[in-house]
């Protein structure tokens, strides 16, 4: 039996204990199982979702050949490039700017940059809902252009989060680095792009998920700035589900959930789970 | 750190090429629109499509009525009772990650924070599908009472009598439920992040010298990660507050908190000024949450 035979359990290795372990696997099983059945149910080859009536396929292809639901999604990526790119460029400058100088009020407006972040969804939302119909946002503009409201508002949530995880990538840069690139002759701009941008990156990387996810998953303020002709994933996904709850949603679901497991093995590739950990 | 910084008026033109951009969009839409928000509050429907602004006090007197006040204070008790059972279930969960295997850690991470990538609405959505009168929720409790009536027959007692479904959405259990179930990876992650800061020799220190686990834990873990419990208290208490989606998906008509209030001066009451109103009395109680926040601190600081 010394195949069983266990070293025992430090004091530390909380991990070890039987009721930790227990505590564990049922947090996950409470995180996990809502999504696993979402995901099987999917497959199921009933209209109620509630009874198991084989495979099938048929509500990915109804999700497929549901135009306004195919249209959400595409919307939802869009915005979601969109504000990734420009959340990216505005958080990355934002950093900069406050790592970078000192300047008057630059406690005031560090604290009101992190407001976007604490500012509850809701009220951000109403705001961006009466400041569009106040400066009246054209709403019948061609597609892409119809989703600049949401995209702009988007990025206003967007860019703060950004901000903070390049800054905080920017504590570790060595400013030697960059005086002696000027010494060297580089100019502002080439210091810029070849020392100080290549610092960043993991920063960059790091923000620019976290801003396209956040963008994706967004629901409330987007609910406030989008008119009837600019749905997005959410919106429609909450609209069908007040509406009825049919497979379809399931299979539109499954499909989100597996573009996020996507995209966190792709930030687990470039990263390393200990820097995605690290950047929340 | 301090010496590092450079002087915006010495380099006048690199600070307006970084500064500008950004500055110029939390003004332009951020400020700008809350600042109209606020104008809004103090401002009364003049016509269908028309708002004055002026100055009056009446939305934050109606605000303050106590049918509003009640919905305010319920929030505010939910919103603790969900922050409350977040942090009984996620401190274990950190400690284990804390003190799980180099192996083991990552992945125990991903796990928290795979379903805090995942779409709101959807996680939502997958809870009420398990919640449903026909859910697996509902199967589970009919099969454990089941088992309860046989073993009451085998005591030889009359058994239960059948099982009926019970309506486990549209009421105030499911709403702190969903809360709960979104909130958490907000919890467990902040205090992830301050229980791996400890220095774990005086956890073993204090084992070593005789204290229990649950002693060391309170008078070593608890007190150490302080700010990092508060911080991981915030981000989870700020969110549920204010939270729209769960109460308005999960809830009953006697459930709705203070968000879903909002949305229906905006959207079907189609009361602006009011609204306003309330959103900003939202983000008061916020701003007295993060001042209490930072004092305690700011105090504790002051005390090591």
């Amino acid at each position: 039996m010394a195949l069983f035979k266990r070293t025992p359990v430090a004091p530390l290795e909380y991990t070890r204990k039987t009721w930790m372990r227990g505590w564990v696997g049922a947090t996950m099983f409470f995180l996990y199982a809502p999504l696993l059945i979402l995901m099987i149910f999917s497959f199921n080859d009933s209209k109620r979702n509630v009874v198991w009536k084989g495979f099938t396929l048929k509500y990915y292809e109804k999700a497929m050949n549901n135009d306004s639901l195919v249209e959400a999604m595409v919307n939802s990526l869009t915005i979601a490039g969109l504000a990734t790119v420009f959340s990216l460029v505005l958080g990355a400058l934002a950093a900069v700017m406050l790592w970078r100088f000192r300047f008057p009020f630059k406690g005031a407006i560090e604290g009101t940059m992190s407001l976007p972040i604490i500012v509850p969804e809701i009220c951000l939302g109403v705001a961006f809902l009466i400041f569009f119909a106040k400066i009246s946002w054209p709403t019948d503009l061609p597609w892409p252009l119809n989703l600049s409201a949401i995209t702009i508002a988007h990025i206003t949530f967007c860019f703060p989060f950004v901000a903070m995880v390049v800054r905080s990538r920017l504590e570790s840069f060595n400013k030697e680095e960059e005086e002696a690139a000027k010494d060297l002759g580089a100019s502002e701009w080439q210091t810029f792009r070849d020392i100080l941008l290549p610092h960043m990156k993991p920063g960059l990387i790091a923000g620019a998920l976290l801003a396209f996810t956040l963008s994706l998953d967004d629901f409330v303020i987007t609910f406030f700035t989008s008119g009837p002709d600019t749905i997005t994933f959410p919106v429609k996904v909450y609209s069908m589900v007040r509406f009825s709850v049919t497979p379809e949603v399931n299979a539109a679901s499954t499909i989100l959930i597996i573009l996020t497991i996507v995209l966190t093995a792709v930030a687990l590739k470039l990263q390393g789970v200990k820097a995605i950990a690290e950047s929340h | 750190m301090a010496g590092g910084l450079q002087d915006w008026k010495q380099h006048k033109r690199p600070f307006a090429a970084i500064a500008g951009a950004p500055l110029f969009w939390l003004l332009l839409f951020f400020l700008i629109p809350m600042a109209i928000v606020w104008l809004y509050s103090f401002g009364e429907n003049a016509g269908p499509a028309d708002i004055a602004i002026s100055g009056t006090l009446e939305n934050y007197k109606r605000a303050t009525e106590w049918l509003y006040l009640s919905i305010f204070l319920k929030s505010l008790a939910v919103a603790a009772l969900v922050t409350l059972i977040c942090l009984i279930i996620g401190f274990p969960v950190a400690m284990a990650i804390t003190f799980a295997s180099p192996k083991w850690r990552p992945w125990l991470l991903l796990g928290i924070m795979l379903p805090f990538w995942t779409n709101l609405l959807i996680r939502t959505y997958a809870l009420m599908m398990l919640m449903g009168t026909n859910g697996y929720a509902n199967k589970g409790l009919g099969a454990l009472w089941e088992g309860a009536s046989w073993l009451r027959t085998l005591v030889g007692m009359q058994p239960l009598e059948a099982w009926t479904p019970v309506q486990l959405l549209y009421n105030n259990f499911a709403v702190v439920l969903g809360l709960v179930y979104v909130h958490l990876p907000f919890m467990v992650l902040p205090l992830y992040a301050a229980l791996d800061r400890l220095d774990k020799s005086l956890i073993e220190a204090s084992l070593d010298l005789g204290a229990g686990h649950l002693r060391t834990l309170m008078k070593i873990v608890v007190p150490l990660a302080g700010p990092g419990i508060l911080a991981g208290v915030m981000i989870t208490l700020i969110p549920a507050l204010g939270a729209y989606l769960t109460p308005d998906l999960m809830g009953g008509t006697e459930s709705q908190m203070i968000a879903n209030v909002i949305e229906r001066q905006f959207k079907r009451a189609n009361d602006w000024p009011f609204g306003a109103a309330l959103s900003f009395l939202l983000i008061y109680a916020m701003f007295i949450l993060i001042a209490l926040q930072s004092m305690r601190r700011d105090k504790g600081r002051e005390a090591h």
